[in-house]
């Protein structure tokens, strides 16, 4: 076979605010579901001490209530970005409107998900940033992050005297009472954890069939795209034609 | 006749003759600001409102209910509580309690609606069954539907007294075999003040009615229609086991050295954080105890559908409506527990079928790797 290597170009894809908003996630969600879990079942830790020698479930939950403004603020500083940051930030992706975008959804089921076999080849077909499916993928979770939020704030509104948790009193009522909107947090952290491992295991899968640096790019920020797909300026071409042209010349003599 | 002789009476004048002092009368007053959580000075506003107020007189409606309230209520702390309302001073009609039946009693209660048109207060105990035109509960005859719509019409404002009427209770509990429905979902142009629990405290009432009587307006309601001063906390807020919460320090089987010890029992399914009432604070049977504090975890019987979040004594209930044991946590192992089969199963598949494409790219890998500069 004779086998030609492609060329690639390094993209700036991840912005740093972007990766920056992705690992505050990771970290704030790791220690909402760990904390959320214990605070639903909480381990037996049975001592023989009196309770003013400790706090250690207070803990937990401040613990679960600081992450939680984490995530919030996280979450709102990510939807001002999706209007700030680059093309690939951009709330347009997020939602798939466009005829390109459902297109790609079916092309990202059918070659990625039900692993046929690409027959046509477009380059395009892969996507630099997100691929449209996981981007909407992205929103559901947001919405799922929306609901949490508001289940969140509601139960906690009665504990706090700060206003924004308060603006939430209505949640409970609406649902019809604590014990409903507690299950509700309580399911949806599941829904997360389901979330969570389909997208690790996706992020590995695109990385291992394609090997464009789909793991890294969220550390570094870039991505590696074939060199057809970007376009090179007049000056560029001149210029590498010109240091082909010498380098042949050096070549012949 | 002889009814609106008495009805003239303010209730002052009524409590004296039966028999109370003043000092008791004075006593009362101070007791009832104080558990209406008004300031100090409001007690003489309470006194001159009893001296110079006439009565205002309740009706009892009973519908589908254990007739649980109406013990609580008959229990209540002090005497002249019960008394107030009970002996007829104020109540004008309840059937499970007053001594005329049949005919006399609701001959009693069409005269004093008819009198009272607009100023009466009517209580309601007890969920309404609506499917099959109300069958489920008739009183003389008639339907519970029928019957509190007609009550209702010149009532001033309605107490919906425990779960029952407040949220359904027992009888709405799912599948809801008679459509039960709380009054909220029928009478919708009065005011109603929610006064749930399995039973609720018997003080509330009595306090709403004084306060009414007082103020001449309703007490600030929260927003799922109940008085605020007694539903505005979380049981657990008020919990005398709160430290052991905080620390962590939890029952984890009745009959044990914890509970022995008096840890918190949220790992009993104590519903005390998800449940507001002023259990913790009033208590029951003259502030001796409450659930909590004889070892028994709060079941949340003041919070809507909680007979549907059963069981009671464990932490994670089964999803509402579903009758297998299915808690959340059961459901979300399996879902989570097919993903991770489902990505497996994908790897595998994309190792067999996309071979071609990871050949290639390993080809290319190993081609560059031979060129590489040494
Ligand atoms: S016993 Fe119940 S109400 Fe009391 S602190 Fe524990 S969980 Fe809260």
């Amino acid at each position: 076979m004779k086998a030609n290597t492609y060329n690639y170009k390094r993209v700036y894809v991840w912005e740093l605010p972007v990766r920056i908003f992705h690992w505050t996630t990771v970290i704030s969600m790791a220690v909402l579901i760990t904390t959320g879990f214990v605070i639903a079942d909480p381990p037996a830790i049975n001592s023989s001490s009196e309770a003013f020698n400790s706090y250690w479930f207070g803990t937990v939950r401040l613990f679960h209530f600081s992450a939680a403004f984490i995530l919030i603020a996280n979450l709102l500083f990510r939807i001002y970005w999706a209007f700030a940051g680059n093309r690939f930030a951009n709330w347009r992706n997020f939602i798939p409107y466009t005829k390109k975008g459902i297109q790609n959804i079916l092309y990202v089921l059918k070659v990625d998900i039900f692993l046929q076999k690409d027959k046509k080849h477009k380059l395009s077909d892969i996507s630099i940033g997100h691929n449209y499916l996981a981007a909407f993928s992205y929103t559901i979770m947001t919405l799922f992050f929306v609901i949490q939020v508001i289940t969140g704030l509601g139960l906690y509104a009665d504990n706090s005297s700060w206003w924004l948790p308060k603006m939430f009193h209505f949640v409970v009522p609406l649902l019809g009472g604590d014990i409903k909107v507690r299950y509700i947090h309580h399911i949806f952290t599941w829904l997360f954890l389901v979330f969570i491992l389909i997208h690790v295991y996706l992020v590995l899968y695109h990385d291992y069939v394609e090997a464009r640096g789909e793991v890294s790019a969220m550390v570094s920020g870039f991505k590696f795209v074939r060199a057809e797909r970007i376009k090179e300026t007049e000056e560029e071409i001149i210029e590498k034609t010109e240091k082909q042209m010498w380098n042949g010349d050096t070549e012949d003599e | 006749m002889k009814n609106s002789v008495k009805k003239e009476e303010t209730y002052y004048e009524s409590i004296i003759k039966q028999g109370y002092t003043r000092r008791e009368f004075i006593k009362f007053a101070t007791y009832m600001t104080a558990f209406m959580g008004l300031k100090f000075s409001a007690v003489g506003q309470i006194m001159e409102a009893l001296e110079t107020k006439k009565r205002i007189p309740v009706i009892w409606e009973h519908f589908q209910e254990c007739t649980g309230c109406s013990e609580s209520f008959i229990r209540s702390d002090h005497p002249l509580v019960a008394d107030l309302i009970f002996d007829h001073i104020s109540l004008d009609y309840t059937d499970t309690l007053m001594a005329a039946a049949g005919h006399n009693a609701e001959e009693a209660k069409q005269a004093s609606m008819k009198e009272n048109y607009g100023k009466y207060i009517l209580v309601v105990e007890g969920a309404i069954p609506t499917k099959n035109n109300g069958v489920y509960c008739t009183i003389a005859g008639r339907t519970a539907v029928d019957i509190i719509k007609e009550s209702a019409e010149g009532a001033a404002a309605i107490i919906t007294f425990g779960s029952c009427s407040s949220y359904g209770g027992v009888q709405a509990a799912s599948p809801n075999p008679t459509g039960s429905v709380p009054v909220d979902k029928i009478i919708k142009n009065k005011p109603i003040i929610k006064v749930p629990g399995c039973p609720p405290i018997s003080e509330v009432m009595t306090a709403i009615v004084l306060h009414y009587a007082t103020f001449e307006t309703l007490p600030e309601l929260d927003s799922q229609g109940r008085p605020k001063q007694f539903y505005g906390k979380r049981v657990h807020d008020s919990c005398y086991r709160r430290p052991y919460f905080d620390a962590g320090l939890f029952v984890e089987s009745f009959d044990s050295e914890e509970a022995k010890k008096g840890y918190c029992l949220y790992k009993m399914g104590c519903r005390g954080p998800v449940t507001y009432n002023s259990c913790g604070t009033t208590g029951w049977n003259n502030g001796v105890s409450f659930p909590v504090k004889s070892g028994y975890p709060c079941i949340g019987c003041s919070e809507n559908n909680f007979w549907d979040n059963s069981p009671f004594y464990k932490r994670l209930e089964n999803i509402p409506g579903t009758s297998i044991e299915a808690t959340a946590d059961k459901i979300g192992k399996i879902i989570l527990g097919t993903a991770a089969a489902g990505a497996a199963a994908h790897t595998i598949a994309t190792n067999v079928l996309k071979k071609k494409e990871l050949k290639e790219n390993e080809c290319m890998g190993e081609i560059n790797e031979n060129r590489i500069k040494e």
